[in-house]
């Protein structure tokens, strides 16, 4: 059993105000991604829930225990750095061990417990090795048995992948989604790698400029974000923002004019927003498809083709860039003009303020 | 002078080896060709070397005194066995050790705690740090000078006026306690530089593996001896290799505080040549001496360029 509950949870430097009135609750067993922007207070969050950093107001409950106060060897948590920080003049063996010789633990159940965790992490071979003769991805892997051997309520994990090059962290994400099931633990993950969140999450807490932006899981941040700025944050490539007029109202929906005179019908919640209003179209890049008789015309720029996925940028007449992402391989070439459909399903709108209006038809996965 | 200079010129030329061989990326196989072109500045520093050598080794093997022209010749091992019969040459030398054992140790320990004390941020640490700096930067003999008249005077010193305001009688220090003294002056002159050293080094501690030695139920001094000390072992190592070059030809500081007494209590190998080739003008001896130092800092050097250099693998 392990949660943990943020309630109004500060942080401020002086006069700075990094963290600001944080709500949160982490269910038992869960994995918890926080991902922002770089410098947006994620790592600060993390640091204050560990113990290295002051809280400077509110609550921090571990297990229904105020922790606010305690150090941070006794808050039962563990956390692997994004350096590593392993000790480089102690062998794996003793880098594992180390937390326990200092909490006196008998050194056969030491010996015991480090062993376990090797196996779990496929160290066995490089027990008697120092770090400077690893790898990075391996380095990674003692740091994490550093933390599994101290058996923690809560792991804590500070970008351990940006170290790694792209095909190690693509293997590391599966080996922590594995670990996590095995383990059968709590854990925070911090990250600025919008695919890493989604990937592990079971749920992800968007954070901008210290303050969260929406909290849910990984469907329902990607097919229902709150506002702008999680829609923009969360999918690559990102999903394409038009500008243009509320034309119409009624209980089905609204419809929106764009700058081209192209009009685009939306089932969304109308009550915030009258006819005549700014707002923001959001259509992710495989809400848009290629049609002839769509609202949309446009000249594509480039043609990435992936395989699997075709990527078509095609800069609208008078409405903006945008990409467009059909599965399979397409022919479309640059230059050529192109008519694009909308799936309005998966079209959002956002208000003046950059707030989302609430979709009418919720994706099947997200309720 | 000269002969006291090859201790020092020996113990240069090692250490500067062993750090531009530790220091270098990777050793790379010499183009064909290019020995022609590094050839001068060998041979100049091999004759730099090898002539004072040869003639130090020379006049080792002959009667040379100055106020006795007349009885030079050749004289064997004749210098060496007066030498080694004399008590002053194995006081000298356990002074030497003595003196730089104690320097060491002071330096080294104090330097240490002084480091981790000066990396924790408190009000006015740049200033403490420019101070605590400063003393590197006098010369031997001004802070010999000063020591000997301005602090441990027992007349018009400090320490003493200090006694006498508390109504003690002010010691003597240079008569009662020569060899303490002279130690105090020199770990007073090295601790900045230890400390300087060791400073930089502990500001280079990864501060995430503090973080991680916290997290791992360290305390203050737990990380002191798990993290803080083994992340030290190289900048100590250097100290004490750097220190032990200078600390063996130890000549200014007991020249100007005690002339190497009362009687040769503070008689080290350096002040012994002295002694006997300018006071003495036993050029014959001193040289004998010379060599036998020669002979000492290459012993020390061969200990300490292995085990550092060990230290340095990693
Ligand atoms: N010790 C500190 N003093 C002052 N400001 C800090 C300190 N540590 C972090 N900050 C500020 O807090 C903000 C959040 O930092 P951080 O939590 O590291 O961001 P990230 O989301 O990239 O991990 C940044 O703007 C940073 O400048
Ligand atoms: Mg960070």
């Amino acid at each position: 059993m392990a949660t943990l509950t943020l309630r109004e949870i500060q942080k401020s430097y002086g006069s700075l105000s990094v963290i600001k009135n944080i709500d949160l609750e982490v269910a038992d067993r869960e994995f918890v991604v926080f991902v922002g922007p770089s410098g947006c207070g994620k790592s600060t969050l993390l640091r204050m829930i560990a113990g290295l950093e002051e809280i400077s107001g509110g609550d921090l409950i571990i297990d229904g225990q105020r922790m606010n106060d305690i150090g941070p060897a006794d808050r039962g948590l563990a956390m692997v750095f994004q350096s590593y920080a392993l000790y480089p003049h102690m062998t794996v063996r003793q880098n594992m061990g180390f937390a326990l010789r200092l909490a006196r633990v008998p050194k056969a159940e030491r010996e015991k417990k480090v062993a376990e965790a090797a196996r779990i992490l496929q160290l066995e071979p490089y027990l008697d090795r120092k770090p400077g003769q690893m790898s990075g991805g391996q380095r990674q892997r003692v740091a994490i048995g550093r933390a599994i051997v101290r058996n923690p309520k809560i792991f804590l994990f500070d970008e351990p992948l940006s170290n790694l090059d792209a095909a190690l962290r693509g293997q590391m994400r599966i080996e922590l989604a594995r670990l996590h099931e095995e383990l059968n633990a709590t854990m925070i993950y911090v990250t600025h790698d919008q695919v890493e969140a989604m990937t592990m999450a079971d749920k992800i807490v968007v954070l901008q400029a210290g303050v969260i932006e929406q909290v849910g899981t990984p469907l329902q941040l990607y097919h229902h974000p709150a506002n702008l700025f999680v829609a923009g944050f969360i999918g690559s490539p990102r999903m394409n923002f038009l500008k243009g007029r509320v034309t119409g109202l009624d209980g089905t929906g609204l419809s929106v004019d764009l700058p081209s005179g192209a009009r685009v019908a939306l089932p969304v919640e109308t009550a915030t927003v009258g006819t005549g209003d700014a707002v923001t179209l959001g259509l992710r890049p495989e809400a848009l498809r290629l049609d002839p008789q769509g609202p949309l015309g446009g000249t594509v720029r480039l043609v990435e083709r992936l395989g699997g996925l075709t990527l078509i940028h095609v800069d609208l007449d008078r409405d903006g860039p945008v990409i467009v992402q059909i599965e399979g391989s397409d022919g479309t070439a640059p230059h050529q003009s192109v008519r694009l459909g909308v799936d309005p399903a998966a079209g959002q709108v956002f208000d003046g303020t950059g707030k989302a209006l609430p979709h009418l038809v919720r994706h099947p996965l997200t309720h | 002078m000269t002969l006291r200079g090859h201790g020092a010129l020996f113990w240069r030329v090692a250490a500067i080896s062993v750090v531009v061989e530790f220091t270098k990326p990777k050793r790379q196989a010499r183009k064909p060709g290019t020995l022609i072109l590094v050839a001068p500045s060998v041979a100049v520093l091999l004759l730099w070397m090898i002539v004072p050598l040869v003639m130090t080794l020379w006049f080792s093997f002959q009667y040379y005194n100055l106020l006795n022209p007349a009885g030079a010749g050749f004289a064997g091992i004749d210098n060496y066995r007066f030498l080694i019969t004399d008590p002053d040459f194995w006081a000298s030398l356990g002074n030497t050790l003595i003196l730089l054992g104690s320097v060491l140790a002071i330096t080294v320990v104090f330097g240490t705690l002084l480091a981790v004390l000066y990396d924790q941020p408190f009000p006015g640490r740049n200033i403490a740090r420019l101070l605590v700096v400063a003393p590197f930067f006098v010369m031997p003999t001004v802070s010999a000078l000063i020591w000997k008249n301005l602090m441990m005077h027992p007349i018009y010193g400090v320490l003493g006026f200090l006694a006498r305001s508390v109504g003690l009688e002010p010691v003597d220090w240079f008569a009662e306690y020569p060899m303490a003294s002279v130690i105090l002056i020199l770990s007073w002159e090295w601790l900045p530089f230890a400390l300087l050293i060791l400073l930089t080094a502990v500001q280079s501690l990864d501060h995430e593996q503090r973080e991680a030695a916290r997290m791992d139920g360290a305390g203050p001094i737990a990380q002191f001896f798990h993290i803080t000390l083994p992340h030290l072992g190289r900048a100590i190592s250097v100290v004490v290799m750097i220190e032990t070059i200078f600390l063996l030809t130890v000549f200014a500081e007991i020249f100007v505080t005690t002339s190497g007494g009362p009687g040769n209590a503070t008689t080290n190998l350096a002040f012994l040549i002295y002694a006997r080739a300018l006071i003495q003008f036993d050029v014959g001896g001193a040289s004998a001496g010379g060599v036998i130092a020669i002979l000492l800092a290459n012993i020390v050097a061969f200990f300490l360029v292995r085990t550092i250099a060990r230290r340095l693998e990693v």
